[in-house]
């Protein structure tokens, strides 16, 4: 199949391409032109994107993909062409054959790329490590904890030295055990004001602390998921000017919302992390808009009955994979990002992260591509979302951005 | 943001806490409940007002003295009442509070009275009610988690009002653990919006939330500095259920800190009143010659409750 | 003929004449119970007029309405007080105008939850007609026609003279 697309602004921010009314040319699966169409190409389809940005297909950096048909629909009709998934559905993913089976499951279906995160210990447990070899050799991209902190310091410590050995990744969520086992809200003024348990920022600072010195002993390539915090991000910052292998993200809703968000005990606001106060967001926004952390979904597809709850016995999480796009562009035209910085953050950033060849569109590159029309608004609603979670803060909101055409591999898995 | 309390017309339809409720709403409940404590002292104490309403009480936590107020309140105003306890064990078979809501409103039910360990629980049913275009029913937060208990802040309003007339000449002083306490929460807000000039918290740091000089409230740990020239005392029950470790190390160094001893006591203006939500910790957050002293205004703080809640209840239901 | 505002009779002229036709049934030492707050101020007048020693009752109907459904509970309520015993008492109930006759219906339930009292009569300055109920004066009043959406207000100067005024004529 040889695509011609054409006629739109073509962006990707790692090779700092930024053309309007330019055409991407694919073959076999990969991009075989940019601008100029390769010697004796000819098109078997062409896809007109007048008014629309072509973009590197989203690399989300976190999403729980919990029916993985609905999931994976989702995943494209956003955009999104590669899901890193944390290792904590039911069972986790301890065993190397597991690991294989939900790679070949995603490539049966063949939408959005599924990059799995194996556990770091069995069972998610934080005491014994998971065959770490074995997984990667299945198609775990990282390690990680999901959102489960590990308690015991010194399985940790084994554990990134384990790692490290191998030149593996571990993926951590910064939450210290202890002092957020039974907050469920922040620790700030609204949640004084609330009567709402709460989650002291310390209890991500603690944790960045004792990661980052772990990360100086073992030389363990760690990446941070999900920061909450303006102290925590400094934290972070500090250590990465110091050279050590560490990188962060951030869930595109810490963005854009705050404990304020609550409002009168809305249980679409509850996460883990929580949203914190508006020091922190602005802290998180402007390390973003630096480059220093990458963006993604923390997709996390919850049913009704488990929302529609008192907030402290509502599951945390929000739908994310079709927001993520137009959710982003809504955080970069208020923090006065660029059209291509902001989409660095959820495609060349994570790529980046992921140390795989993808997030681009050089000549060569995979061609997992987003099409999109910056410009056009459609309102979010339970029918206009493929996921099987229509839990979010945002139900009824209208969005701009809308997604028009998703490639993978150079096919067209997704049109409007 | 609209406030689920108010309907479009601005007039209450659902109590659900003190904070929100502009100062004119206030006032109409505590005149309200003045009418009420007068039908109280009859022989006859009940007023046709909610004749052929009902009103179920739906404690998910249990509290039979409170439960037993709303329903001599409702009874007086003569409503049916139904008292459902929902135990954990129900909610265990898989019926969620929504379900349990929706199965209730088909039962012909008019006013909900709601307790409930978790903080925003009556809001999620008021927001319901509305969705399923049932602004009919009405909803009394009598206790949510942490979060208020508006009941209990009214009729200490009533009590302060009662004993002191006027709000805005008053330093008041609540006591005690505040972190985990929906009634301090509810006086705050109410004596805030009611003009006090002066509210104080006093108790040790692990008992009193951050932030509360956000609320408009001055924080105290020593106890004696703290009830200075105090006009109204409204001392915390040290609520051993909701702690979970570390904040204490024992009710005898709480007592001694923070007691309420006629000793302390002496520190506020001599003719200054001493309130508790009750039941009381004696000797733990309260003397016994305190609580039986002629300061103390407890049990009328009872007797008002009952007028109180008549109050809340007959305005939100001919809303 | 439909009454205009520029021919308004003196109440408290109204009140004289109404103390006088009371006057006759003093043997049965009645208790007088104004109805707030154009009763409780006439009930005043004609406790004075007429050389009653008990204290005037002062009812709230409020509570005893048959319009709660419709229009929610008054957002003035004050509270009644009856500072004497009802049981075997002649009682004149007092109120300014008589329209559909609900106030007194709703008067005379709030006064039977306080005892049985040997009679009620109801004595008022205006009588608007308009019934709804079975109800009628006991004493004569001031018979007027109002014009459709006009109403009929009992006020108080600051002088603490009683005076009419016509609503919406």
């Amino acid at each position: 199949m040889n695509i011609e697309i054409s006629n739109g602004r073509v962006i990707c921010p790692k090779n700092g391409v930024d053309r309007d009314n330019a055409s991407v040319y694919i073959a076999h699966g990969r991009i075989v032109g940019l601008g100029e169409a390769p010697k004796g190409f000819v098109a078997t389809q062409k896809v007109d994107a007048s008014g629309c940005v072509v973009s590197p297909g989203l690399i989300d950096l976190g999403a729980r993909l919990n029916s993985i048909e609905a999931e994976l629909a989702a995943a494209v009709a956003g955009g999104v062409t590669s899901v890193v998934v944390p290792p904590d559905a039911d069972p986790p993913l301890d065993e190397p054959e597991l690991a294989d089976r939900r790679v070949h499951r995603g490539e049966e279906i063949g939408k959005a790329r599924v990059l799995p995160l194996g556990a770091l210990t069995l069972g998610l447990k934080g005491e014994r490590l998971a065959e770490l070899a074995g997984l990667k050799k299945a198609g775990c991209v990282a390690f990680s904890q999901a959102s489960r902190p590990v308690v015991d310091t010194e399985a940790l410590l084994r554990a990134m030295e384990y790692a490290a050995t191998f030149g593996f990744a571990v993926w951590l969520q910064p939450q210290d055990h202890w002092l957020s086992r039974s907050g469920i809200a922040h620790e700030g003024e609204v949640a004084s004001r609330l009567g709402l348990a709460g989650i002291p920022v310390a209890a991500e600072t603690i944790a960045v602390g004792s990661i980052i010195q772990l990360v100086r002993d073992t030389g363990c390539r760690v990446h941070l998921t999900r920061i909450s915090s303006a102290a925590g991000m400094s934290l972070i910052q500090r250590a990465a000017k110091e050279g050590l292998p560490i990188s962060c993200d951030v869930g595109i809703h810490h963005l854009l919302l705050t404990e304020n968000d609550i409002g009168y005990f809305n249980p679409h606001a509850r996460f883990v992390p929580p949203l914190r106060a508006q020091g922190d967001r602005q802290a998180l926004s402007d390390v973003a808009a630096a480059g220093g952390a990458a963006i993604c979904s923390d997709h996390t597809p919850v049913g009704a009955d488990d929302k529609l709850l008192p907030f402290g016995e509502a599951k945390p999480g929000a739908t994310g994979l079709e927001v993520l796009l137009p959710l982003t562009l809504k955080w970069a035209e208020a923090a006065g990002v660029s059209l291509p910085a902001a989409l660095a953050r959820i495609t060349s950033a994570p790529a980046e992260i992921l140390g795989v060849d993808g997030g681009s569109l050089a000549v060569g590159a995979p061609a997992d591509i987003c099409v999109f029309d910056p410009q056009a608004s459609w309102q979010l609603a339970p029918e206009a979302l493929r996921s099987r979670g229509k839990n979010s803060p945002w139900m009824g909101y209208m969005m701009t951005g809308k997604v028009m055409h998703t490639l993978v591999d150079g096919r067209i898995v997704y049109s409007t | 943001m609209h406030n689920p309390q108010l309907n479009n017309k601005g007039e209450l339809t659902h109590l659900l806490s003190t904070e929100g409720l502009p100062a004119a709403i206030l006032t109409q409940i505590l005149d309200t409940a003045a009418s009420f404590m007068e039908v109280s002292s009859r022989d006859v104490k009940k007023v046709p007002l909610l004749r052929g309403k009902s009103v179920f009480n739906l404690f998910f936590e249990n509290s039979t003295r409170t439960r037993t107020t709303f329903e001599i309140a409702a009874k007086r105003l003569s409503a049916d009442v139904i008292n459902l306890d929902i135990t954990r064990s129900s909610t265990a078979k898989g019926e969620t509070l929504l379900d349990t809501i929706d199965n209730l409103c088909a039962m012909d039910a008019n006013l909900f009275v709601v307790r409930h360990a978790s903080s925003g629980a009556p809001y999620l049913i008021a927001e319901h009610l509305h969705k399923i275009g049932r602004d009919d029913i009405h909803v009394v937060n009598a206790g949510d988690g942490r979060h208020a208990h508006p009941t209990q802040g009214l009729l200490d309003m009533y009590t302060i009002r009662h004993y002191k007339k006027d709000f805005t000449q008053l330093r008041v002083a609540i006591v005690g653990d505040i972190l985990h306490s929906r009634v301090a929460r509810s006086d705050i807000h109410a004596l805030t919006t009611l003009g006090v000039p002066e509210v104080r918290a006093i108790g040790p740091e692990t008992l009193l939330p951050k932030y509360l000089d956000k609320l408009g409230v001055h924080v105290y740990h020593d106890m004696a500095e703290g009830l200075r020239d105090c006009d109204v005392v409204i001392m915390l029950r040290l609520q051993n259920e909701r702690m979970n470790g570390a904040l204490l190390p024992s009710a005898g160094e709480y007592f001694r800190h923070y007691g309420l001893t006629p000793h302390m006591l002496a520190m506020a203006k001599p003719d200054a009143i001493v309130m508790h939500p009750g039941p009381m910790n004696r000797g733990v957050e309260i003397h016994s010659a305190v609580a039986d002293g002629p300061q103390a205004v407890i049990l009328p703080q009872v007797t008002f409750g009952i007028a109180v809640r008549m109050a809340v209840m007959s305005i939100v239901a001919g809303n | 003929m439909t009454l205009l505002p520029d021919s308004l009779p003196d109440a408290e002229a109204q009140c004289l004449q109404l103390a006088e036709a009371i006057r006759p049934s003093l043997s049965k030492n009645p208790a007088l119970v104004g109805i707030f707050s154009g009763g409780v101020w006439i009930a005043e007048r004609l406790r004075a007029l007429l050389g009653l020693s008990d204290d005037i009752g002062m009812i709230d109907v409020s509570f005893y309405r048959d319009d709660f459904a419709e229009k929610g509970l008054h957002p003035q309520c004050r509270p009644t007080t009856i500072p004497f015993d009802v049981q075997d008492r002649h009682i004149i109930l007092v109120d300014d105008v008589l329209y559909t006759g609900r106030t007194t219906r709703a008067a005379i339930n709030e006064l039977f939850d306080y005892g049985r009292p040997a009679s009620v009569q109801l004595a008022v300055l205006a009588d608007r007609g308009g019934r709804e109920l079975p109800i009628d004066k006991s004493f004569p009043a001031w018979d007027v026609t109002l014009a459709e959406g006009a109403n009929l207000v009992l006020e108080r100067n600051p002088q603490g003279l009683l005076a009419w005024r016509l609503e919406n004529a």
